[in-house]
């Protein structure tokens, strides 16, 4: 096996095998994930990132194989990172997404990966940005990451890229609702997809209606976007608006402030995970299940069981 | 927590019996393992690049064409080139049972053949996975 280090040289030196194993060693948090982080970060912030997430068979994967062949015209390296959901019961998960971009397997600047969420709500697995990261320092010149495909709660994906397309399809009345209920609000582009059947036209004129009904955060105006893979038809207009909100967000601060706060809340999770750890270390686990027994038998209530096992200075 | 193990289960070839390489992806994933289901119609590059930039730990070969010599020797050669780690390669589908040596010598650890109880083939992949 490599050291980390001698990974880092073949992955700076494009090395597919390589960059793999670094991906692993921080989705995994493997020994030597720490040092990989640390190398890679400051090279970190030059890709273009862009997320996509809708409901599931909205045509998201397709979507990406399209884009990340217009993208390679443009750019010499694209990369793919696409997130399925694991079983709740097994932990196991079957990731599909990859069937999708089979025209991309022969590529040889595109790099595909696929993700389990490990039972991650949010669209994304705790590594996903990690994972995006190594990328981005790795040198690909754009990264599209596909989250889940769950419905409405898939919005961590807005603290992993620059810019997030949120896919609908005609006729989906239903998931328009869905969108409404609090997703479009992290969407910088609506993309209605499946443009080749019926019922597109007014898919779009529904949302436009829906978007002028709320009031802007801030003064881009989100646009809506025809698509379809099938037809190969408004992926350039897709491109050609995620380059206008990169420029918007540039301009604006936008960026800079979706940056501060994406890292405050990595920040913040690194110290809960890395208290936890430490708490966990230093308790005895013979004096847990005492105070458990306690507890069982009434003797103690569960507020009184922390305080007992974190000690008076902890005291809630 | 141990990491899961990543599987990738392919189909080389113009063989379009997929039935039974579902199966196993399924039992796979239901062992808690990661599984990459490369769909049908795969040359000997697309899977092993998938192997490669999956940083997979298991190759499921799913064989019925009668392309299974052919497959095994340039899979198993092109996997030792490129990747980064050692890869289990096991397959399965419809094999004449002299050729089953023969594949084994080109580098797949083990076949499974039609009627193989799916727990057999796990059994084997996490013992593999535990002598490691
Ligand atoms: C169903 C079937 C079809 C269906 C396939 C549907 C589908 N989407 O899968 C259809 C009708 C489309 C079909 C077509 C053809 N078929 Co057909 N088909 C069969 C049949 C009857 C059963 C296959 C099957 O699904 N079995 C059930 C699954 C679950 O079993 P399995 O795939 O063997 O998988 C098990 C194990 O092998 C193992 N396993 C399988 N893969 C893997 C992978 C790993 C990693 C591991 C660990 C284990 C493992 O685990 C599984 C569970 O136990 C077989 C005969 C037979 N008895 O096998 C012929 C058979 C495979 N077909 C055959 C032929 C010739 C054809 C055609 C060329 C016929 C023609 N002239 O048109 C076409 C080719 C189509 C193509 N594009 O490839 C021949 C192949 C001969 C050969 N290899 O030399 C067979 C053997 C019939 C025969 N006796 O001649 N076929
Ligand atoms: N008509 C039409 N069908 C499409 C289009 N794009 C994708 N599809 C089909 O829609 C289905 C789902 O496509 P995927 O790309 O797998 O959808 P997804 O959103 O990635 O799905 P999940 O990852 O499972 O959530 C497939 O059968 C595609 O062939 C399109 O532009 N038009
Ligand atoms: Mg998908």
């Amino acid at each position: 096996m490599k050291t980390v280090s001698e990974l880092l040289t073949a992955a700076r030196a494009g090395h597919t095998a390589a960059i793999a194993r670094l991906l692993s060693i921080v989705e995994n948090d493997e020994p030597g994930a720490t040092e990989v982080i640390r190398a890679t970060y400051p090279q970190t912030g030059r890709a273009l990132k862009v997320g996509f997430t809708g409901p599931p068979g909205a045509g998201k994967s397709t979507l990406v194989s399209s884009l990340t062949a217009a993208y390679r015209k443009t750019v010499p390296r694209v990369a793919v990172v696409a997130v399925d959901p694991s079983s709740p019961y097994t932990g196991g998960a079957i990731l599909g997404d990859r069937i999708r971009m089979r025209e991309q397997y022969l590529d040889k600047g595109v790099f595909i990966r696929s993700m389990s969420n490990r039972g991650q709500s949010g669209g994304l697995s705790r590594a996903t940005r990690r994972v995006v990261s190594v990328l981005d320092a790795m040198g690909f010149d754009v990264i599209l990451v596909e989250t889940v495909g769950v419905g409405q709660q898939e919005i961590d994906v807005v603290r992993v890229v620059d810019t997030v397309c949120l896919l609908t399809i005609p006729g989906a009345g239903d998931d328009i609702q869905a969108i409404k209920a609090g997703i479009i609000e992290i969407a910088d582009l609506l993309v209605v997809n499946k443009a080749d059947r019926p019922g597109a036209d007014e898919a779009v004129k529904d949302l436009m209606q829906m978007l002028n009904l709320g009031t802007p955060r801030n003064d881009w105006r989100t646009p809506v976007i025809k698509t379809s893979s099938n037809l190969g038809t408004g992926i350039e207009d897709l491109m050609g608006a995620v380059r206008k909100h990169r420029e918007w967000a540039n301009q604006s601060g936008e960026a800079q402030r979706r940056n501060a706060d994406a890292m405050r809340t990595e920040i913040q999770a690194l110290m809960r995970e890395r208290v936890l750890r430490e708490l966990e270390r230093r308790m005895d686990p013979k004096q847990i299940e005492d105070v458990v027994s306690q507890v069982v038998s009434k003797r103690l209530d569960p507020y009184g069981a922390v305080d007992e096992l974190l000690g008076p200075e902890a005291k809630g | 927590m141990s990491k899961p193990l990543r599987v990738v289960v392919a189909k080389p070839g113009l063989d379009g019996h997929d039935r039974g390489a579902k199966i196993i992806a399924r039992a796979f994933r239901d062992a808690g393992m990661e599984v990459i289901y490369t769909g049908i119609f795969q040359t000997t590059e697309m899977i092993v690049r998938t192997v490669v930039e999956e940083d997979a730990d298991v190759l499921g070969l799913s064989i019925l064409s009668g392309a299974h010599l052919h497959f095994a020797e340039e899979i198993c050669k092109a996997l030792r080139e490129q990747a980064a780690k050692e890869v289990l390669v096991v397959m399965g589908g419809i094999l004449p049972p002299p050729d089953i040596p023969k594949v084994k010598e080109s580098g797949v650890a083990e076949v499974f053949g039609p009627g193989t109880p799916t727990t057999t083939i796990i059994d084997f992949v996490r013992k593999w996975h535990a002598a490691q």
